[in-house]
């Protein structure tokens, strides 16, 4: 089941084509990563969902149907260029906010004041927005993104301004908000986040999609086959004996050494072991899986026709 | 609640709540009021002063020897008085001149019939109240004299009968066959005066609209916004917004000078004609200006409320509720047309110091109405009056110093129809232009440019 597809989305600026039929399924209750380097289109895609800007062509579905005004109170936006008025007031700047998407007065100040305790900022309603910190204005923001109870909600880049504090406190409200069904997009170029939140990701380079699906499916797809082994024992040995079937990559000698073995195609990680376990005393054997920063950079690397150095 | 209500809601509430809205709301009335009473005021306290003015005249005929000591026979007034020197000699006087306390020397020369000059010396410039009273009294007495010399009976009751004084009250005739009082001066202030204001708040209130989108621009909220509004709800929220702001005030403005203007006529009591002459003199009377200086004090009174009756008269016949209605349309709507312009502006640049090269062409027609309403006032009815309060970008400021002339129905509602009009497009471009520069960052835009977002069709 999908809270949101994408189909071949096309956009036009007058020099250049922001999205190219870009494609993408959002599965519901999912958390979904939108990855791609500066300028690759992600705002221009999010501005799309968020009915900022009209695709030249293409559709977009939300529960199945065609998206439309009214999903806009199903939809909560944090852009990355954000804001709020300056001279307003915290307590009715949110209010206003809230009462755009949708909520009654009462329902916004009710729901208003219960976040503002959860974020220990219930000092902060009658402060102007000018006399916050920028992390302090963040927090409000979130707030408001996510105060009407939207099942979509878009963070784009959420993370940049907040310390560790807060952003641990974010993940919490995310993981917890995902727990109650909502569906999160999530745009960002901290990999470690991605591999840490999300479960689907789709990557947008120069327009295209270039990746799109499960993270557990895209980390092996993008598997070098590559083997941790630590081991007890001769170095030369291993190598002598291992050459013939197996690439080590690298052996650091140690009272317990670290060697970086490839498999070959189609070789089972077990016929490794039973090879190593006449040679030398294995302490501990691991597969060595590619982190999204890894399959970000091969993936727009390879897809600009770049060599990379893992290949 | 609808979107739009609640987006001119904040508009409204956040300016009309600012420190400097209430400050100009108080200080607008009083500088108004201020300009109407402070002439009378300021004239009321000069006059205090009591001069006294030394007198030497060298034929002897203009003092009169019935009383003792012998007098002027310049009259006194309550502020002047005349003392007889005819013989001090001019060179000591001016030597101690300043131990005198003499607020000046009038000397009158043996020759005056032949030169038809006498001289006041003083040390300053003597206010231009003594040395027209002196004219006025020397020239009546020398043509009296002259008179007399002809040697005609009755000449004194010859010169009551012929004394006269004439004042013309201009009556309209109108197309239901009525008469009208009417009065050019008044006519001409009021005209003059609702031009101007059209022209300061449309440029005070469009631009608040150019600030409002740069701020929204920069503080970058604007894309939390339009991702639960419409780029073109949030435009026109604003822009009514404010419009509601500018009116508040233009009311504000009305009734509290109303009010002021009142209570001050109120407190000054009975030197209230004095200052009903100030008011009429800032309105560009000079048919009164000359008035005043009737000679006959009892005479002036009676002209004085001769000449306020015409003056309520005629404020009538100029019917100041269609004025306000008349204004009240032609702000809102020139607003509009302009507060989408200044929209345009704000939507387009980063900060305030981009918007000098789109600000030209906008404030350009503003400026032209406020340099042509001269023109338009001599001649309301011109080829040039008539086609610039139909030219849309001018017709605010250029109809409004119209209206008070009496400007056909005809030629108002074709004006009006223009405008509107030209409002619904400057609307439609603004809204277009609008929803493409906000979401616009770091990029230097030219026309060019604009006109490429006008054609978008996101």
């Amino acid at each position: 089941m999908h809270l949101l597809n994408v189909k071949e989305v096309v956009k036009d600026f007058q020099n250049h084509r922001a999205l190219n039929k870009v494609s993408m399924d959002v599965p519901t209750g999912s958390i979904f990563g939108l990855l791609g380097p500066n300028g690759a289109g992600k705002t221009t895609l999010i501005r799309i969902i968020n009915q900022i800007t009209a695709p030249d062509s293409g559709e977009i579905l939300f529960n199945g149907k065609k998206l439309t005004r009214n999903h806009i109170f199903r939809i909560g936006y944090l852009p990355e260029e954000r804001g709020l008025y300056k001279k307003m007031k915290v307590g009715e700047q949110t209010l206003y906010l809230a009462q755009l998407k949708g909520m009654s007065h009462a329902e916004a100040r009710k729901k208003l004041r219960s976040w503002f305790e959860k974020f220990e900022i219930d000092s902060w309603w009658n402060k102007r927005v000018e006399e916050l910190s920028k992390g302090m204005q963040q927090k409000v923001q979130f707030i408001i993104t996510v105060l009407h109870e939207p099942e979509l909600l878009i963070f784009d880049e959420p993370f940049s301004g907040f310390d560790p504090i807060n952003v641990n406190l974010l993940k919490h409200e995310i993981f917890r908000l995902k727990d109650k069904g909502a569906t999160i997009i999530f745009s960002t170029h901290n990999m470690a986040s991605v591999e840490e939140l999300c479960d689907h990701i789709c990557l947008i380079n120069k327009s295209e999609t270039l990746l799109s699906g499960k993270v557990s499916d895209i980390r092996s797809q993008f598997s070098t086959n590559l083997i941790q082994v630590g081991f007890e024992g001769d170095p030369k040995h291993l190598r002598s004996h291992l050459n013939k079937r197996f690439e080590i990559q690298e052996i650091n000698e140690n009272r317990i050494s670290t060697a970086m073995i490839k498999l070959p195609e189609g070789c089972r990680p077990n016929e490794l072991i039973t090879e190593l376990s006449y040679l030398t005393e294995i302490h501990s054997f691991n597969e060595v899986i590619p982190g999204m920063n890894d399959i970000f950079i091969r993936a727009v690397e390879s897809a600009s026709g770049k060599k990379t150095g893992y290949e | 609640m609808n979107k739009i209500a609640l987006i001119i809601k904040r508009e409204y509430l956040s300016r009309v709540r600012k420190r400097s809205f209430i400050i100009m709301s108080i200080l607008g009335p009083l500088l108004f009021a201020g300009l109407m009473i402070m002439p009378a005021i300021l004239a009321s306290i000069e006059d205090k002063e009591v001069k006294k003015i030394a007198v030497i005249d060298k034929t002897t005929i203009f003092t009169s020897y019935a009383v003792s000591p012998p007098k002027s026979v310049i009259p006194e007034t309550e502020y002047m008085k005349f003392i007889n020197l005819n013989n001090a000699d001019l060179d000591s006087l001016r030597e101690n001149f300043d131990n005198t306390g003499y607020y000046a020397v009038l000397y009158i020369p043996e020759n005056i019939f032949n030169s038809e000059r006498a001289i006041l010396y003083s040390n300053k410039q003597p206010s231009l109240d003594v040395s027209s009273h002196i004219e006025n009294e020397l020239e009546r007495e020398m043509e009296n004299m002259k008179l007399v010399a002809h040697d005609i009976d009755n000449l004194e009751e010859i010169l009551r009968n012929i004394e006269t004084s004439i004042h013309v009250s201009n009556i309209k005739w109108t197309r239901e066959g009525k008469e009208k009082k009417s009065n050019t001066g008044l006519v001409m202030g009021i005209g003059y005066a609702s031009g101007l204001m059209i022209y300061m708040f449309i440029f005070i209130y469009g631009s608040m609209v150019m600030r409002g989108v740069i701020e929204e621009k920069t503080s970058r909220i604007v894309e939390i916004i339009v991702s639960s509004v419409k780029p073109f709800q949030l435009m026109m929220g604003k822009i009514i917004g404010v419009g509601m702001v500018g009116l508040t005030q233009f009311l504000i403005w009305v009734i509290f000078t109303g009010v002021l203007v009142a209570g001050t006529s109120a407190f000054m009591g009975p030197g209230m004609q004095g200052q009903e002459n100030a008011v009429t003199q800032t309105a560009g009377n000079e048919l009164f200006s000359e008035r005043i200086e009737t000679p006959a004090p009892v005479q002036e009174m009676a002209d004085d409320k001769q000449f306020l009756y015409d003056i309520i008269g005629s404020f009538e016949s100029i019917e100041p509720f269609r004025i306000l209605i008349a204004f009240i349309f032609f702000f809102l709507f020139g607003y509009l047309m302009y507060g989408s312009l200044f929209a345009i502006i704000g939507s387009a640049v980063d900060n305030e110091t981009e918007t000098q090269q789109f600000m030209l062409p906008v404030t350009l027609p503003l400026v032209l109405g406020i340099i042509l309403m001269a023109n338009v006032m001599n001649n309301p009815d011109g080829p040039l009056a008539f086609w610039f309060s139909m030219f849309p970008l001018t017709s605010p400021v250029i109809m409004m110093v119209r209206i008070p002339f009496e400007v056909p129905l005809w030629e108002v509602l074709l004006s009006a129809g223009l405008l509107i009009f030209t409002i619904l497009g400057s609307v439609w471009m603004a809204g277009k232009i609008y929803r493409t520069g906000i979401l616009m960052y770091g990029k230097k835009v030219n026309y060019k440019e604009l006109w490429k977002w006008l054609k978008y069709n996101n």
